[in-house]
This record gives C-alpha cells, structure tokens and sequence, in this order.
C-alpha cells in the first residue's frame, strides 16, 4: 500500500484499528475475570494497562506516515470553516487576489505564447535568421541575391538555407481584380522550416531559376477566397501581374513569414534588375543549424565567410559582416522589453493585493491570538498552528489564483486585439499547462508571502500573556502594519509617477511637430494594372492618367505621388557624400531617399527653408536635382548654404546631383521614434527624373498621396473606384489617413499610458483599501487609550490629529520609499520606450498629491469613527 | 512484585517485538503477554507504546499482518514477519549480540581493577 491507498482507505483502516484495541481489551478483560477479578475491576485494570485508548490511536495513525496529509486535510476543512464563518472579509480577499493574479495570469500568458513556447516549426530552436550589419548602422541590412547564393554554398554550419524578398502583385484572374501581398521565395523554404503544405508541392530548384516556367504555391485563405477550396485548384492558372502561374501547391492555414501573403513565387526567376546586384541589401535570408552546431559555431563560420566576401567585393562587402539569430526573435521583433515591463507593472499590483491581504489577515491573526493561545494550551505544537495558518492562507490564494486564471481565461483575447499594431504570434496566445503551472505557482508564493507574517505570530511561548491580554494589542504588530502600509505606498507611487512619466511622455510627443499637416490628408499604394508596369513608356502614361483623375476629382484639393510616406512602414536608404571622392563604404552616411512628383511638397505642407522644392522642368536627360532637408543640410554642411552645392549619391556614383532647396525634417519614423532612428537625413528627387530602368520597380511601389477638401475617409473608397484605370485592374490598397498614421506612431506609448494609468489606479484603490483596513484595526486596539484620553479633556479634533498623525507618518515613509522607486522606474521606463524623458519634478508634483488624498481620505474615516468613541464605554471595556 | 522493573533501552522493543513474531503469526495481546511473561516481568512494557510501535513496522514492511480466527473463535489481526522483516531481526540481534559482549567486556574490566 503506498500512502495516497492508506490515505484511500483511511476509514477502513480506522475501524480495523478499533477493531484490534477492542480485541485487546476484551482478551485482557477475560483473562482477569478468569483470575477472580471482578468485571468492573477488570475492564478498569484492563483499560489502565492500555493507556489512553485515544493517545494509543493517536500515536498509530502517526506511525502510518499519512500523517502530514491527514493534519493538511483537516487544516483545510478547518480553513474553509473560518474563511465561511467572515465570508466578507474571505470575499474581499480572494477578489483582491484574484484581480492581482489575473492580470499578473494575462501577461504571462501572452508572454508565454510571444517569448516561451517554441515556435510551431519542428525543431524550431534551430531556425535563425541571417542578416547583415554595419559597424556604422548596425544590423538592419538583408543579403543580396547573389551573396545569398554565397552564403547557400559555402556554409557548413547551416543545414540548408532559404531566402525571401517582398513580392506583392495584382492578380486578375480568375475572379476580380485584387492586390495581393505576396513573397518570392527560394524553392528551399518550405523544408527548411519543415512546413507540410496542404495540398501538392514546394517548389522545385529547377523552377527557382531564371526563365523557368512560372509556378505559384497560394496561401490557404486564397485558395479558399477565390477557389472554394476546390481540390481541383492544383494545376489551375492564376494571372498574376500579367503573368499566368499554375499553381503548384497550398501553404498550411495560418502559414506566414514577416507578416501576411497569399502569393508565394519562386525567387529565382524574378526579373527585378536588383536580383544580380551585390549592393542591393533585399533579401531575407534564414537557415537550420546541423544538428550538432551550436549558434555560436555558426556564428563564428559566417564570420568568416564574410570576410572572405569582404576580400572578394571590397566595393560592396567591405566592412559588413553576417550575424545569425534565432527565428523566434526575429519574429517577436522589438515586443520583448514591452511584455517584460508590462509583467514587472503587473507585480507590482500583485505584490500591493499580497500586502493588502497580509494586512487583513495579520489584524484577525491577532484578534485570533486568544483561540490560537487555546489550541497550543490544548496540545497543539507550534509548528502545526503556523502550518494551519498556512494552509488557511494557501485557501485564500489559491482560490484567488483560481479566479484569477479565469478571469485571465475572459481576458486575454480583449487584451490581445487592444495591442498597438498586431502582436506577433498572436495565435500562439493561450492557456496552456505553463500559464497553470505558474498561476499555481504564483498562488503559492503569494500565499506564502502574506501567510508568513500572521503565520509566525502563532503563540508559541507567551501563552499566559496571550490567553490574559485577551486578543488586545501587542505592540509588535504595530510596526508590522507599518511596514505593510509603507509597502503599499511605495508600491502605488511607483506606479502612479510611472503612469504620470507615461502621459507627459505622450503630450510632449502630441506637441511634436511632425514636419507635414496631417490633416485632411489620405495616402494608399498603388498597384497599377500589369499590362503597363513592365514598360517605362506605359507605365508614366498611366500615373499621369492616374494623378488627372485624382486631381479632377471632387473632394480632392492636390495629389502628388511618392515612393515612401512619412510613418508607414517602409523606407529606403541611400548612402550620400559631399566630395569627388566617397568615403570607405561602412563610413558612408546614410538618408532616406523619397522618389516623389514636384506637388508632395504642397500635398504634405512640407515648410520651405531655401531655394526651390522640384518642379516639372526637372525631368529625365536633364542635370539630376535633389532637394535636402534641414537635418541633412546640418550634417553636411553645416552652416553654409547647401543650394547650388553637388551631392554624391550611391548607386549613381558618376555625376552628382545639385542641391536646389532645403525643407524642414518630416518625422518619417513616427513622432516618437524619429528621434532615436538610426537614419534621420532625408533627400527628395523627382519621379520625373528616374531613368527609365528604375520606372518598372519604383511603379510597383508608389503610393498616391492626396489633400482633401473633405474628411479624407469620405473621399477614400469613391476614389479608389474611379482610379480602378481603363482595365478595371489598378488597385488602391492600404489605404490610410496621415492623422492616423502619426496617430498610430504613438499607438504603443499611448497603450502602455493606459495600462499604467490602470494599473496606478488599481494600486491606488488597494493601498486606500490597505491602509483604511490597517488603521481601523490600528484604532480599534487603541479604543481604551482613545477613551482615557478623552476622558482628561482631549476633543474630537485632537483625537482626528491623533490618528491621522500616526497615519501620515507611514504615508510619508511610504512615499519616499516610492520616489526612490519611481527614480528606478523612470530610468527603465526611458530605456525600453522611445520618445521617454526621465521623470521630472512636476511629474511627482501632479503624480503624488493623488496618492496623498487617497491616503488621507482611507485614513480620515478610521479618524473620525475613533473620535466619535464614547469614553465611558471605552473605559469601562478595558 | 517486588523485582525493580527496569525501562527498555532505546530502539530495543522493536527487536524484541520482531524477534516474539519470528516464532509464528501472533496478536497483539499474545504478544504483550509474551513479552511479560518471557522477560519475567523484568522488562515493562507498556501496552499503550506495543501497538503503535507494530504498525510502524507493518508501515516500513518489516512485518505483515492478516485478520483471521481465534481459538475462541474472534477475528484478531495477527502479525507475522516478512522476508524484509527477518533480515532486519537478524541484523539487529547480531549487533545487538555484539554490543552485548562490548558492554559485558568494559564491565567485567571495571571488576577487575576493583579486584
């Protein structure tokens, strides 16, 4: 029998232990009587031989070893009594519990399905990433095609790698024109990741080659979307850009690299001149580690193979090296110190309700100091009365942990689709044994923490003392509950000066001139038909086409085009220099190069600080004319004139251009991030300029820009019906307002504001909570001293000032524990979030009077029901 | 009775109770009757510590235990040893065997030197 079947049969084993001390009683009974013994001598002869028949039992069930579990069985019906018999104080508890827990439970989950779980690929730990990076820019370059297929043949360490680069396109048939996000892959990719498709093949390396015939594997969405998920799709044609693609195969539901694409095809016959450039950084690039390599070994062979390159193409590879990461953090991208933070903010809310409860069950632990005194009196030890205040206190935790991870179970999707874009691997959110292993596990903690302090004020020794003073205060609780009322309020004004940093972070970046006038402003892509993208000639034709429309159309005040727009994703950087000779290539600094029409300056109200913006003079076969922005101007030229100078830009190193104006900086990273962005010189050249081998690839990446006379959204979807284009194949797509573009720059800052501002609210809430409990307890025990005082003449005023008084004096402990905190917090807080400041005097000024109110208020009514105690009756309890 | 009772050693009544149940399957009371009578009354006993120290030693699986019927026709649970059991009786009276005779060995010097 092992000890849960004893425990099993408890009942059973009960009787029989009856049953075999009766057995001896009686035998010796019988034997006395035999000897002459009276029955009633007998039976009481028989029964002292014995000893205690309950002690015997007693000490039988000891030796079963079941012991432990017996006494926690009984410890927990007993728990339960009490916690039924003050179900107010149970319920106020288990809830305080459960709201810290829950949403401590929350973000744990999503961490658990950002950070923890592993990836849904086999053996996902070993994918990594590749990329390139720069001692000067560091690590935000992709490969080039053709180093791709270096890297591909030469390393030892990687398995097998696979590339991709973006390829979205309109597809026309079957079925309505529509713009569809896509990616072009290297025939490797789907093995490498080991990813099944659904239905018939990955690409074969034959097909990823140039000239081969083109193949398209679709997404799962698509296939349903536009096939019905017919199983008749393979081998099916699907026109896209103007081409037709026989699809192939179909990609698992929910299958996605850097975000959504219906549309896979193969890499290698792509015609993007770009494909045999080695200075053209577009390509994404990730492998498998053999099995027996570690990333460090890996990393150490890329090293090395770069360096190689960097001897073989010192034009381009020249101080450029390749680092792998894994891919999980490649995917969850920069989300890792928001949900840590996020986490440490939930504790802190936590540990306040642990404060809180501890509180509470340390001001009835000791109104309990009489029953406890009792039991010890009774036989109890000490260490079974800490062991059953324990358990009464793992009662509470653990059904607030339970009703925690309910409310998480309710919560963490609403949570999910509040987050600021869309959180990576959002899918992989949910509860699993993980999130219930560590709900246990913070159930226990926190029992333990706020079970411990009651716990070990178990009578042990004091007995007489404790039985006499008939559960009146000692005075070591006292400094106890300071202690608690200290924590809560140090705990609160963390998080309120946090939340408060937060909010002023959030004006200031509000007040920030972004560059442009985001209002009444619209932007979206531009997908223009196929027919007319490949051809130079066609494809001018249809943006003139495109922008008359536009321009003619009612609502629409002037449009201009543009290769990338201010705080949309997107950007493209160019190396530039200010003298014949170009400096080493990793030295080379860097702008943002906008490709727009001469009307983006008047479209985005863009100021003008010198010279001209471009206008439609400057065209392709003419001198090549830039404008630059302040920053830049700053840079290069410090405070001379810029306008007239010659700037070198990298890729057409042969002939400068001519800087003809200077513009003010457009916060192009968004209002917060600019800032920080490693990039922050922008120059502009005109689309009319492009020669014509750069038409086809900057026309599949335009975007239409357009100032509104009217509400911008009204003016979004008739707009982009009337420039479907004489095919009814031109797309508009991500179709966005520039207000909520620059909004959604800030998207991140303001969900955190608002997180903490919950979270500091919370905090508030439980430390007056806390501190009313405290105090009226503290009171309570003071009433006979409260009464002897006004018996020699104190007032109800002096009475308030006595409680108060003591009150303050924790608060103000409290709150400089908390500013030391709210320091530290402030310092993190700056080094996780962009656009943060560290936390200024007028922060604490606005931020801790909120929390002294509360605090006063809490103690106010503890204050003014003990100046309302009747003396003589006060007097006379005592 | 007049003979001085003497308390049990530590950790001896285990022995004593192994090595009783070693002659054959035996209840309770036989046993602390057993104890009483073949230590002549030398040896105290008492009852209440008998049945507590047999389910330890049912519980560590020295001994194993079967409800069946008396002579008198009562069901009584009556203990005998296990294979475990009977190792540990051997082990435990050979080192008991050998203290015996250290013990006897410093005593019978102490007379010596009194001699």
């Amino acid at each position: 029998m092992n000890w849960w079947q004893r425990l099993w049969q408890r009942r059973h084993m009960e009787e029989e232990l009856e049953k075999e001390l009766r057995f001896h009683l009686d035998e010796h009974v019988n034997a006395l009587i035999a000897r002459g013994y009276a029955p009633e001598l007998a039976q009481r002869n028989a029964r002292l031989a014995l000893g205690g028949q309950e002690q015997v039992k007693e000490e039988c069930r000891d030796a079963r070893g079941t012991r432990w579990l017996e006494d926690l069985l009984q410890d927990f019906r007993y728990a339960l009594h009490t916690l039924r018999q003050r179900p107010g104080f149970a319920a106020v508890a288990v809830l305080t519990l459960a709201l810290g827990s829950g949403a401590t439970t929350v973000m744990f989950t999503v961490i658990n399905g950002v950070l923890l779980k592993p990836l849904a690929y086999p053996e996902a730990d070993r994918l990594v990433t590749l990329h390139g990076k720069t001692e000067k820019y560091g690590e935000q370059w992709g490969f080039s095609y053709p180093e791709f297929h270096d890297y591909q043949s030469t390393s030892r360490t990687l398995g097998s790698v696979a590339a991709w680069a973006y390829g979205g396109g309109t597809v026309t048939k079957p079925g309505e024109a529509e713009y569809l996000f896509g990616r072009q892959i290297s025939s490797g990719l789907f093995s490498v990741l080991g990813v099944p498709l659904v239905t018939g093949r990955a690409f074969l390396p034959q097909e990823d080659q140039p000239g081969a015939a083109p193949v398209a594997v679709i997404s799962y969405s698509l296939w349903r979307r536009r096939f019905g998920g017919s199983s008749q799709t393979i081998g099916q044609q699907l026109v896209f850009d103007g081409e037709s693609y026989a699809i192939v195969g179909i990609a698992p539901a929910g299958f996605r690299l850097d975000g959504e694409a219906d549309i896979f095809t193969p890499l290698g016959q792509s015609t993007d001149p770009r494909m045999q450039q080695r200075a053209a950084f577009f390509i994404h690039v990730l492998g498998r580690l053999q099995s027996n390599v570690t990333l460090a070994q890996a990393q150490t062979e890329l090293s090395v193979i770069a360096r190689r390159l960097a001897v073989q193409y010192p034009e381009h590879n020249k101080g450029r090296n390749m680092v792998a990461h894994p891919l999980s953090q490649e995917l969850v991208g920069d989300v890792r110190p928001t949900l840590w933070l996020l986490l440490g903010a939930v504790s802190l809310v936590l540990l306040i309700a642990c404060v809180n409860v501890a509180s509470l069950l340390l001001a009835r632990a000791v109104s309990r100091q009489q029953e406890l005194a009792m039991r010890v009196a009774l036989g109890a030890s000490h260490g079974r009365l800490v062991r059953q205040c324990l358990t009464e206190s793992s009662v509470l935790g653990i059904s607030g942990g339970t009703l925690g991870v309910v409310l998480a179970l309710v919560g963490v999707h609403p949570f999910v689709s509040l987050w600021p874009g869309s959180l990576p691997r959002a899918e992989d959110v949910q509860l699993d044994w993980r999130v219930l292993l560590f709900a246990l596990g913070v159930s226990l903690l926190c029992s333990l923490l706020f079970g411990l302090a009651p716990a070990l004020r178990a009578p042990a020794r004091k007995l007489e003392h404790a039985l006499r003073s008939g559960g009146r205060s000692l005075g070591s609780t006292r400094r106890l509950h300071s202690v608690f009322v200290v924590a809560e309020v140090a705990l609160a004004v963390v998080l309120l000066v946090s939340a408060g940093i937060l909010g002023r972070t959030l004006l200031r970046l509000l007040s920030l001139d972004p560059g442009l006038n985001t209002q009444n402003l619209l932007v979206a892509h531009v997908a223009l038909s196929p027919a007319v993208l490949g051809n130079p000639t066609k494809a001018r034709a249809a943006w003139e086409d495109l922008l008359d429309h536009a321009r003619r159309f009612p609502g629409v005040q002037s449009v201009a085009l543009a290769d990338v727009v201010p705080m949309r994703v997107g950007e493209d950087a160019v190396g530039y220099w200010t003298t014949p000779i170009p400096p080493p290539p990793d030295q080379t600094p860097l702008a943002l190069l906008s490709i727009v029409t001469p009307d983006f300056l008047d479209v985005m109200g863009i100021s003008l600080h010198r010279g001209r913006f471009l206008n439609e003079h400057d065209r392709a076969g003419h001198e090549i004319v830039v404008v630059i922005d302040n920053n830049l101007a700053q840079h290069a030229f410090g405070a001379s004139d810029p306008v007239g100078k010659a700037l070198w830009l990298q890729g057409m190193a042969s002939n400068p251009a001519r800087i003809i104006g200077v513009v003010g900086h457009v916060r192009h990273w968004g209002l917060a991030s600019d800032d920080q962005s490693r990039v922050r010189d922008q120059i502009y050249v005109s689309f009319y300029q492009l020669p014509d081998s750069l038409v086809p690839l900057l026309s599949s990446v335009m975007s239409i820009t357009v100032r509104t006379n009217l509400p911008p959204l009204n003016v979004a979807e008739p707009l982009r019906r009337e420039l479907r284009g004489p095919g009814a194949d031109q797309t508009l797509y991500d179709v966005h307002t520039m207000e909520g573009l620059a909004s959604a720059s800030l998207d991140r800052q303001r969900f955190l504001l608002w997180l903490f501002g919950i979270f500091a609210g919370l905090a508030v809430l439980l430390a007056g909570s806390g501190i009313y409990g405290v105090l009226t307890y503290l009171t309570n025990q003071r009433v006979p001293e409260i009464g002897l005082r006004m018996a020699l003449g104190a007032n109800a005023s002096h009475i308030i000032r006595l409680v108060l008084g003591q009150s303050m004096g924790m608060i103000i402990v409290g709150t400089a524990v908390g500013i030391l905190g709210a320091l530290a917090a402030g310092h993190l807080l700056q080094h996780l979030i962009e656009g943060m400041r560290p936390a200024d005097l007028s922060t604490f000024a606005i931020m801790i009077p909120i929390l002294l109110a509360a605090a006063l208020f809490a103690s106010f009514i503890p204050a003014r029901r003990a100046s309302l105690v009747d003396p003589m009756r006060a007097l006379r309890q005592e | 009775m007049a003979t001085p009772k003497s308390d049990l050693p530590q950790g001896t009544l285990d022995l004593l109770i192994l090595k009783i149940i070693a002659l054959g399957p035996v209840h309770g009371y036989a046993i602390a009757q057993r104890l009483e009578q073949v230590s002549r009354g030398v040896v105290q006993v008492p009852e209440g510590s008998l049945y507590p120290a047999l389910h330890r030693l049912e519980n560590r699986g020295l001994l194993a235990a079967d409800w069946k019927e008396t002579e008198t026709g009562r069901e009584a649970k009556f203990y005998r040893l296990t294979g475990k059991g009977r190792k540990q009786l051997e082990t435990e009276s050979a080192s008991w065997q050998r203290l015996i005779e250290a013990i006897a060995l410093i005593l019978g010097m102490a007379n010596g030197g009194e001699r």
